[in-house]
């Protein structure tokens, strides 16, 4: 079993820094198929937030596959992210350090940098939604 | 999905004076609702019309379908805690509990018994000489026990310390979450609202200026930074909010339906405070340039982390 906690200054709604820690800890391994999330009660009891938010944050994981409700029961782990994406880590992670090398070379700072990669990742990802 | 609260119109005026005005809106059930808005706003106003303790000048309201007070029915299904958390201090918890029973039809004297327990208080106990805490988690427990379909809170932690304010709030939560309970409570601290909340109305100076589903909300709401720009030259769709100029850059706050695709803009998402603020700010149509609050009468909303 995972406990949730929010952090108020990230920025990330509470309802998707729910589904990003049940990802992270499928992706750490924190996590396995066939083991229980949370009740709503319980999230709900604990970091007083509103359970439609926890809902949204459980059928979001629903949709994407990696959890299924068991009505009157609970909500289980059914899929696993450990074995797939971790051995992509690798080879993203050298193909970033080639691409930050180059960065440098061309004379970004850290701040360059990342407001470079943010105003990108954000044109693609609303690119990708639109 | 049926409606929790309905306005159409809604006013109340105090001789000339109005308290509310022109306020419409169409809640739907099942949702926590977050009243906001500077001290003065309109915000209890509103909600003791929801309950019926006062009665529109102008409009009309409907709380689940029925008008507010008009029935024993009516006034089962809607729970109310007033301003301050009200008890009677010179009853006991047991008198309190006793007094539920006796007033309201569907009560709940398990529930009512059992989270009394649960916090721990002497039944024997003058609600007088409860803390505000204390007080507040009583107040909250008549409130449920009622079992009603919605329940009203007005400014329920204002006084409370962060701890028990967060008791308070995990409780009501819980309670939502096993009773499929609506729920309207109003604060001038957008932080307590944050969390709890899904659905929000923002009243100004009596009248309502932003209301919705909040992640609807904070969707359709982005601040755009980039090089100076008018205004009118941005695209129709998008509706300003807030604007400010320096020499050379601009910042707007925009609603917008469509995603933005200007490349000069650098574009960044709101929190809920962001969001409240700007609206607290937009009361007037004279004010479409300016930076929100510079001009005029501001309402003061305090922020705290």
């Amino acid at each position: 079993m995972i406990e949730f906690h929010l952090d108020s200054r990230s920025g990330l709604s509470p309802y998707m820094q729910l589904v990003r820690q049940v990802r992270q800890a499928l992706r750490l391994g924190v996590l396995s198929e066939g083991e229980q999330l949370p009740t709503v009660k319980d999230v709900v009891a604990q970091l007083a937030i509103n359970p439609n938010t926890v809902l949204k944050a459980y059928r979001e994981l629903e949709h994407e596959g990696l959890v299924a409700a068991r009505p009157g029961v609970g909500t289980f782990v059914t899929a696993t992210l450990t074995d797939t994406s971790l051995a992509a880590h690798g080879p993203l992670r050298q193909e970033l350090r080639r691409w930050l090398a180059k960065a440098r070379r061309a004379g970004l700072d850290d701040e360059s940098i990342e407001a470079l990669f943010m105003t990108t990742f954000r044109t693609a990802a609303q690119e990708d939604i639109a | 999905m049926t409606t929790l609260l309905r306005a159409d119109g809604l006013g109340l005026s105090y001789g000339r004076r109005w308290a509310l005005s022109d306020c419409t809106l169409d809640v739907p059930t099942g949702r926590v609702v977050g009243l906001v808005g500077p001290n003065g706003a309109g915000k209890t106003t509103l909600l003791n019309l929801a309950v019926g303790m006062l009665t529109p000048s102008s409009g009309t309201i409907e709380v689940l379908g029925g008008r507010p007070g008009a029935s024993t029915a009516q006034l089962a299904k809607v729970g109310f805690v007033a301003q301050g958390t009200p008890t009677y201090p010179g009853l006991s918890v047991e008198e309190h509990l006793r007094l539920g029973a006796r007033l309201n039809p569907g009560w709940d004297d398990a529930l009512a018994r059992g989270r009394i327990g649960r916090l721990g208080l002497d039944l024997s106990h003058r609600a007088g000489k409860l803390s505000g805490g204390q007080r507040a988690q009583l107040a909250l427990t008549l409130g449920l026990a009622k079992r009603p379909e919605l329940l009203i809170l007005d400014e329920p932690v204002a006084s409370l310390d962060p701890l028990a304010r967060r008791e308070f709030l995990q409780d009501l939560m819980e309670a939502v979450a096993e009773q499929e309970l609506s729920v309207v409570l109003s604060s001038h601290l957008i932080s307590d609202l944050e969390r709890v909340c899904d659905y929000v109305i923002v009243l100004v100076a009596s009248r309502v200026q932003l209301v919705g589903d909040i992640d609807t909300l904070l969707a359709t709401h982005h601040r755009l930074t980039g090089p100076r720009r008018d205004p009118a030259r941005l695209p129709s769709d998008q509706q300003v909010i807030s604007a400010s100029h320096t020499d050379r850059q601009s910042t707007f706050l925009v609603r917008t339906e469509a995603p933005i695709h200007d490349p000069h803009w650098t574009v960044s998402e709101l929190s809920l405070e962001d969001l409240v603020l700007a609206y607290m700010g937009h009361t007037g149509s004279d004010r479409g340039t300016g930076p929100p609050g510079q001009a005029g009468h501001r309402p003061t909303l305090e922020v705290l982390q």
